[in-house]
């Protein structure tokens, strides 16, 4: 199919494996600096109540303590986002989930920094809360910030909803009518956390009027800029290192602690370095969101898709948020449908504001979509990936959210998952086989990238995406095929904030294909400076030379009988021949390229104990060009597990004090490797026509299928169908009692 | 002229029209004919707007070309895990 | 606060730290010895990223105090490589992408060495459960549980 690539498509190992697998690579809290203090947090222990007063004193005197702060320390916030972002890092007047932050302090070693937070003397009073999204909308619910309802929400529900969006298009009563069989049904899906296994930290370290500061996250040029205007900053005079991030998932794409150690480090003039605990980052980082949710699906006896339409109400925690569209815009986007609408509701309540989780928003809507889409086969007698062939969307679609779909792959995974050996092995008793398609946008964005040639002719490449899957080996690999050079002469590193221009965040799957095309760019830069160089340098026309393979050559005999000049010969003159030679880009590329994939999973349901063991699971995903196979492999199978878990195990559990009583990996259980079969993969590469090498991003469509997958799976293996995520034990057991 | 398909909740502030008709070469002028000729939408428009120009999703891209036959979908302004 | 004078060896080498009663293995290793391979996931003993042996035990270093480490013998992922000479597993985690962000790396490791030199020839279901107290978030797993197969076989020879 088209190009013939040299280094795509091989799987080097990544020029970041050795730190990591000698122990010497530097997570967020391994940097240890002279005169270092320990900052820690003092949080709520209620869900929503007024602090009354808030005395330090008595923490301030104790011996080893430099400084405590609390909102007092922080200048209003003009922007909104930002002074949202604050008052969830240290609460002002009310503390609005368990876990909150309100005050804070730096001391010189760990246990005297705890030792004070005990001295600390709050009063508060308790407020009315509210932890369930379906709670929080009715009126006369608690209202967790007042003015902040959404223009469209209407009438019948609290000035909780900050958010309502709609979208479809013809006419879904009328598409109802055509259906020989409607089905809706109501879902609610629990509050997953990321789970990254490296808890939150940073290390602050202010200089007078300008700071440094060292941190775990997704965007540190994101982290500078909202933590420069908490601060009242400039940005360049806060210079931000992004550590090597121990998992995102999204998770660290905003501040928690950040802004916090900033404070701490500008009152006691010394480097502060914060750590969570495992508790508190359950408590206080930002879960995804949890859901409630009607979808309704028209089907003919052949299985054609006559109207859907689905209601999907989110819980987003404390703070106004934005995410429901996101699900709402996802929920029906594997369809070609004449008649469809989703609708959304994005909901506060008394828990920590969520913040993204890989393909933020679509999995629970896609989860209620496909397992409706699974009991109307089971009701027809219709073969569930047939059904989903009969009705895919592909290239000329007009999607369920608006645009037309280019060149997409998802009828190619439907058809690699028919074929594949998986979809017709038998099965045994108590086990079920389900199938789930998924969907994610994926985005594109600004992006900066500075390509050096040194003098012995092998490449600097720096950019300011934080590496969360092994970015810097796709991102070498791509400049080595454009220059034609070796993979292991590029060395990749992530710049801090002053090394080079902005770059967004590492999420929306964006890196590879933004930072590809960028490194691209940059890459034709300095090849154009070498033909001119060479060019020169033999005293031919520039245009009587050209780039093949790592050297410049004559473009023909006409030009001239010289032999090529490598780049590394090239660089070596570059001195005599006008000075360092280098290739840069700044911009913004979009048309990144949407995402589908295709999961099959084996289910065995124990119907003694209603626990349920993963048999078999095979994933299907258009990568569009998998630059590197294996790390392609390991974002769906990544994903996929992600999926395991928020499907059978894990959820934030609130008791009726609203306190969180998970906050563990203990209680909060995430997959581990007995829970396990191997995760099989299957790449499909229909190549995005906007990128030059086709890529699409492969990072988070993964986490979307297993939700029904699993649930549909666990409805054939035990007979009933669960409409709740997780789907654990005790709660399968009692489905079974019950069907 | 282009053609702007304007996603269902927000049609309250377009007389219920899914699509509505302006008068722009390019993204820029196409939020800001959007937003003259229908007031209600501006706060969605300082909210964050994406637009999907024939098929591609283009984010605060102002000088993207709009061609009088181009596909033209508002969408909301989305971020990503 | 009274400090606690500990003498160990760690990687094979006599070292010596002084600790505060509540201080963990762990804190030792990473604030007073400066081995940061060992990471604190949890505190609880329930992700493994701080897996070290103590006297050839895999043990949860944040689940042992500092002050009770006095004579023992510790093994961390720094001590893995044999000087720039990699262990078989190391290299096999590497070529086989079995590590994506790597914070949990350090700990499979460490966890897996100690499965192999005590079962060199581990089925997939005993490597799965072996690993089961070392949380990894990125993979699914399946890389890692191939690395250590593949590692397994070359140290018995046989690749």
């Amino acid at each position: 199919m088209g190009r013939e690539f040299k280094i795509l498509g091989t799987t080097p190992p990544r020029p970041d494996g050795i730190e990591k697998i000698t122990g010497k690579a530097l997570f967020g809290a391994d940097l240890n600096v002279t005169g270092m203090l320990h900052g820690a947090v003092l949080r709520s222990p209620h869900a929503h109540a007024r602090i009354v007063s808030l005395d330090v004193s008595a923490a301030a005197a104790l011996p080893g303590v430099k400084a405590v702060i609390t909102a007092d320390d922080f200048a209003e916030v003009e922007n909104a986002a930002n002074r949202d972002t604050l008052h969830n890092c240290m609460a002002h007047g009310r503390v609005l989930y368990d876990g909150h932050a309100l005050a804070a302090v730096a001391a010189v070693s760990k246990s005297v920094a705890r030792a004070a937070l005990n001295l600390i003397r709050v009063e508060y009073e308790t407020l009315p809360h509210v932890t369930d999204v379906d709670a929080a909308m009715q009126p006369g619910a608690p209202v967790i910030h007042q003015g902040k309802k959404h223009k469209l929400a209407g009438d019948d529900v609290s000035d909780n909803v900050v958010g309502y969006y709609s979208f479809g298009h013809g006419d879904i009563e009328a598409g109802f009518a055509q259906a020989d069989t409607v089905l809706e049904r109501s879902f609610k899906t629990a509050a997953a956390h990321q789970g990254y296994i490296e808890p939150n930290a940073c290390l602050a370290d202010f200089k007078g009027d300008k700071a440094d500061l060292w941190v775990s996250t997704q965007g540190h040029y994101l982290v500078r800029d909202i933590c420069a205007d908490i601060l009242g900053m400039e940005s360049s005079q806060l210079r931000v290192t992004a550590a090597e991030i121990g998992g995102g998932f999204g998770g660290k794409t905003t501040v928690f602690l950040e802004p916090v150690a900033l404070a701490l480090s500008r009152k006691a003039g010394k480097p502060v370095k914060m750590v969570m605990s495992r508790e508190e980052v359950f408590r206080a980082t930002g879960p995804t969101m949890s859901s409630s949710m009607d979808v309704k699906i028209g089907m003919t006896a052949d299985g054609r898709i006559t109207a859907a339409h689905a209601r999907l109400r989110y819980q987003g925690g404390a703070f106004p948020y934005a995410m429901v569209m996101m699900g709402a815009m996802s929920a029906f986007a594997a369809y070609d449908l004449d008649h469809v609408q989703a609708e959304g509701w994005d909901v506060m309540t008394n828990r920590p504001k969520m913040i993204s989780y890989r393909a933020p928003g679509a999995p629970m809507a896609i989860y209620a979509v496909e397992a409706v889409l699974d009991e109307l086969c089971q009701k027809l007698d219709l073969d569930p990936l047939e059904v989903r062939l009969l009705n895919a969307a592909d290239e000329g679609t007009k999607s369920s959210y608006g645009p037309t779909f280019k060149a997409i792959g998802l009828k190619a995974c439907l058809k690699a998952a028919q074929a594949h050996p998986h979809y017709s092995a038998p099965l045994g008793p108590n086990q079920g086989r389900g199938v789930s398609a998924g969907f994610w946008f994926n985005f594109g964005g600004q992006v900066s990238v500075s390509m050096a040639i040194t003098p012995d002719g092998t490449v600097n490449l720096t950019e300011g995406n934080p590496d969360i899957g092994g970015s810097r080996a796709s991102v070498s690999m791509m400049a080595a095929e454009e220059l034609g050079i070796p993979f292991e002469q590029v060395n990749t590193v992530i710049g801090d904030t002053g090394a080079i221009g902005f770059s967004d965040t590492t999420d929306g799957s964006r890196v590879t294909f933004t930072v590809g095309i960028a490194t691209i760019k940059a890459a034709k830069a300095v090849k154009a400076e070498c033909c001119k160089r060479v060019a020169k340098i033999w005293e031919i026309d520039a245009d009587a030379v050209e780039w093949i393979d790592g050297a410049v050559h004559p473009t023909g005999h006409n030009a001239g009988d010289f032999p090529p000049m490598s780049l590394a010969e090239i660089a070596a003159m570059a001195g005599r021949t006008g000075g360092p030679i280098a290739g840069h880009f700044e911009g913004a590329p979009d048309k990144a390229g949407v995402s589908f994939g295709v999961h099959i999973v084996d289910t065995q349901v124990d119907p003694e104990t209603g626990f349920t063991k993963i048999l078999r699971y095979t994933a299907f995903q258009d990568a569009g060009k998998a630059i590197h196979p294996d790390y392609v492999e390991g974002q769906m199978q990544g994903g996929a597990v992600q999926g395991i878990g928020w499907a059978l195990n894990e959820e934030y559990i609130y008791g009726e004090d609203g306190v969180l009583q998970n906050a563990g990996f203990l209680d909060y259980r995430i997959p581990v490797a007995s829970d396990l079969p191997m995760i099989d993969t299957v790449i499909i590469e229909v190549p995005n026509p906007g990128h030059p090498f086709g890529v699409r991003g492969v990072g988070e469509t993964a986490i979307v299928p297993p939700l029904a997958a699993i649930s549909n799976a666990v409805a054939r293996a035990a007979g009933v169908r669960l409409y709740a995520l997780p789907m654990s034990p005790p709660r399968i057991l009692a489905a079974m009692d019950h069907g | 002229m282009a053609d702007v398909t304007i996603w269902g909740s927000l049609r309250r502030y377009t007389d219920g029209a899914e699509t509505v008709e302006v008068a722009a070469s390019t993204s820029r002028e196409l939020l800001e004919a959007l937003v003259a000729a229908y007031p209600g939408l501006a706060d969605q428009v300082a909210a964050g707007v994406s637009l999907s120009i024939d098929g591609e999703v283009y984010k605060d891209a102002w000088f993207t070309p709009i061609n009088p036959d181009s596909e033209v979908i508002l969408m909301p302004l989305m971020v990503g895990g | 606060m009274k400090k606690i004078h500990v003498s160990l060896t760690v990687n094979g080498d006599a070292v010596d730290y002084l600790c505060e009663p509540q201080e963990t293995l762990l804190d030792a290793l990473r604030d007073h010895l400066n081995l940061t391979g060992a990471k604190e996931g949890c505190g609880t003993g329930d992700c493994g990223a701080c897996s070290v042996t103590v006297d050839g035990r895999l043990i949860s270093s944040c689940l042992m105090l500092a002050a009770e480490a006095g004579g023992v013998a510790v093994e961390t992922v720094e001590g893995m490589a044999n000087g720039a000479e990699l262990h078989p597993l190391q290299r096999h985690i590497l070529d086989g992408a079995a590590l994506q962000c790597g914070v949990c790396t350090p700990g499979i490791l460490v966890a897996a060495k100690a499965l192999l030199a005590q079962n060199p020839d581990p089925s997939e279901t005993e490597i799965r459960y072996w690993l089961a107290g070392n949380l990894c978030r990125c993979t699914g797993y399946d890389k890692i549980i191939r690395a250590v197969q593949s590692a397994a076989a070359e140290m018995r020879g046989e690749a």
